[in-house]
């Protein structure tokens, strides 16, 4: 068949513009956080005059590697706090971006397997509901009316004994995210700027006025960070350090299936995490290889343990098969929870740390993050996420209490 | 999976051992004269290196033993391993810079 008989391209949602010499805020990294920061600083604070640089494609990171899962059932307050404002904004994004990126709040289960697992499950029941996050506990016959496939039989090694539920999480389309938020950003004029990596920062005394990347020199009066994995990487190239490992994790799928699987369960003691996507795909991920690693994938054992999990708790999932495995690289903080604030170098602005769940955080991030860059001082939604707290101590210790294991 | 050479029962899969994070750390030796700051430094701030790391594992199913290795973090190919206490093999690889100096750290503590 030849190029005249093909259908035409459908229009392209953002353009590829040339870098520009100088723009009045530069975000260095085009995946979902990045592209959310850019929207909230256009629409919220009015600065078009701005650039996305990602060293890729648009969205070819993270973004592209999770498992989808959006949901606010976090145990301490601030993190309550930050991930229910998420959640509530992703329930107004597809109007307010006009477009339809599969939002499906079809709930999600967070099993318990002992006894410790059902008091924290209980415990944390209770501190969502004081911060109006909407949680349930459900005894075994209450998760198998709900997920009919999962076995909550005694003949496994470690029984279902519970669940707490929240029936306004759930999933999203991941790419689709990424383009709402791209295009938008293009139509309020911000630069999404492709294959442009960051080489260095160009600083007068103590204060970021520049960017180099393998696409020329860049001067900016802010710099704000988005990005994830090599967070670390480029707070070298700026001359500060981070709290940060960077960590394999990876996710798998298994051929389409038809629906069989209503909502998304999640366990942290058998440690697997499951739902099905809108085209059928089993989407599985779990917990980070061990090691330190920039490599984008890890380590077999890893998948073989968790479809292991999977196949317990649901064992019509035995016969399926596994199609692809792929990896990300997170940034993970000691205390588990994200960095959202100012750095030690001035005018330059850090978002990092999301560690394993950074995908349900995008919208809140990319607010808070712009509330930081454009105004120089935290959004009450990030304060308590500032790099300081590792020196004061307040810690916001998610560690086991969020619901799943980082 | 890693294949990783322990010192004492030669080479084995990577699920025998687990995993200590950067070497060379080591513990100061004055904790109270240090800042918030300081103490931050040690507590929670790791190198988080690109390329060659030092850092340490133990073989929890084997002889029980620390060591170091110089691992790719890229690549993930194990570039030496060397027991705890003594320093990084070149010396200058990023990651093993910090308080080297100060052993003697590890098996003797």
């Amino acid at each position: 068949m030849s190029a005249d008989h093909l259908p035409e391209h459908p229009d392209f949602l953002w353009r590829n513009p040339e870098p520009k010499s100088s723009y009045d805020a530069v975000i260095v990294g085009g995946g979902g956080h990045g592209l959310a920061t850019a929207y909230f600083l256009a629409k919220n604070h009015g600065m078009t005059n701005i650039a996305v640089l990602e060293k890729g494609w648009l969205a070819g990171g993270n973004m592209a590697r999770n498992t989808t899962i959006i949901r606010s059932n976090y145990l301490w307050d601030e993190s309550a706090a930050i991930y229910e404002h998420a959640l509530k904004l992703w329930e107004v994004l597809p109007e307010e971006l006009e477009y339809d990126f599969l939002f499906s709040q079809r709930g999600v289960m967070n099993l318990a397997h002992t006894l410790g697992d059902v008091r924290e499950s209980m415990r944390r029941v209770g501190a969502n509901k004081l911060n109006g996050v909407d949680a349930e506990w459900l005894d075994p016959q209450q998760v198998k009316e709900l997920c009919p496939i999962l076995n909550v039989g005694d003949n496994i090694r470690y029984p279902v004994m519970g669940a707490t539920y929240q029936p306004r999480a759930g999933i999203a389309k991941h790419d689709h995210v990424a383009w709402a938020f791209a295009r938008k950003c293009d139509e309020m004029g911000v630069d999404i700027i492709q294959n442009c990596e960051v080489t260095g920062f160009l600083k007068d005394g103590n204060r970021v006025v520049g960017v180099k990347t393998n696409r020329g020199t860049i001067n900016t009066e802010k710099v704000g960070l988005c990005a994830a994995g090599h967070s670390s990487v480029l707070a070298e190239m700026a001359g500060f350090r981070l709290p940060i490992q960077s960590h394999p994790l990876q996710a798998l799928v298994s051929e389409l299936h038809e629906p069989v699987h209503p909502t998304v369960v999640m366990s942290n003691h058998v440690h697997v995490y499951v739902s099905q996507a809108h085209k059928g795909e089993l989407v599985m991920g779990a917990g980070v290889d061990s090691y330190n690693g920039y490599g984008q994938r890890g380590s077999f054992h890893v998948i073989e343990e968790q479809m292991a999990a999977a196949v317990e708790l649901f064992p019509i999932f035995a016969r399926a098969h596994v199609l692809r495995t792929w990896g990300g690289i997170v940034d993970t903080t000691m205390d588990a929870s994200p960095i959202v604030g100012t750095t030690p170098v001035e005018n330059m602005f850090v978002n990092c740390g999301w560690g394993t769940g950074g995908f349900k955080g995008t919208p809140a991030a990319g607010l808070t993050f712009a509330h930081t860059i454009a105004t120089g001082a935290p959004h009450k939604l990030n304060e308590p996420f500032s790099l300081e707290r590792f020196e004061t101590g307040a810690l916001i210790d998610e560690h086991g209490a969020a619901a799943v294991a980082h | 999976m890693l294949l990783i050479s322990c010192p004492n029962c030669g080479p084995r899969d990577e699920t025998e051992f687990h995993y200590g994070g950067q070497a060379h750390v080591a513990y100061p030796e004055d904790p109270y004269a240090l800042n918030d700051r300081e103490w931050a430094e040690y507590l929670f701030y790791r190198d988080n290196t690109k390329g060659a790391y030092a850092e340490r594992w133990v073989h929890s199913t084997g002889c029980r033993q620390w060591f170091n290795m110089l691992r790719d973090t890229v690549s993930y190919e194990i570039q030496a391993v060397y027991p705890m206490g003594t320093p990084a093999p070149g010396g200058s690889a990023p990651g093993t810079t910090a308080n080297t100096a100060q052993a003697p750290e590890g098996a003797s503590k």
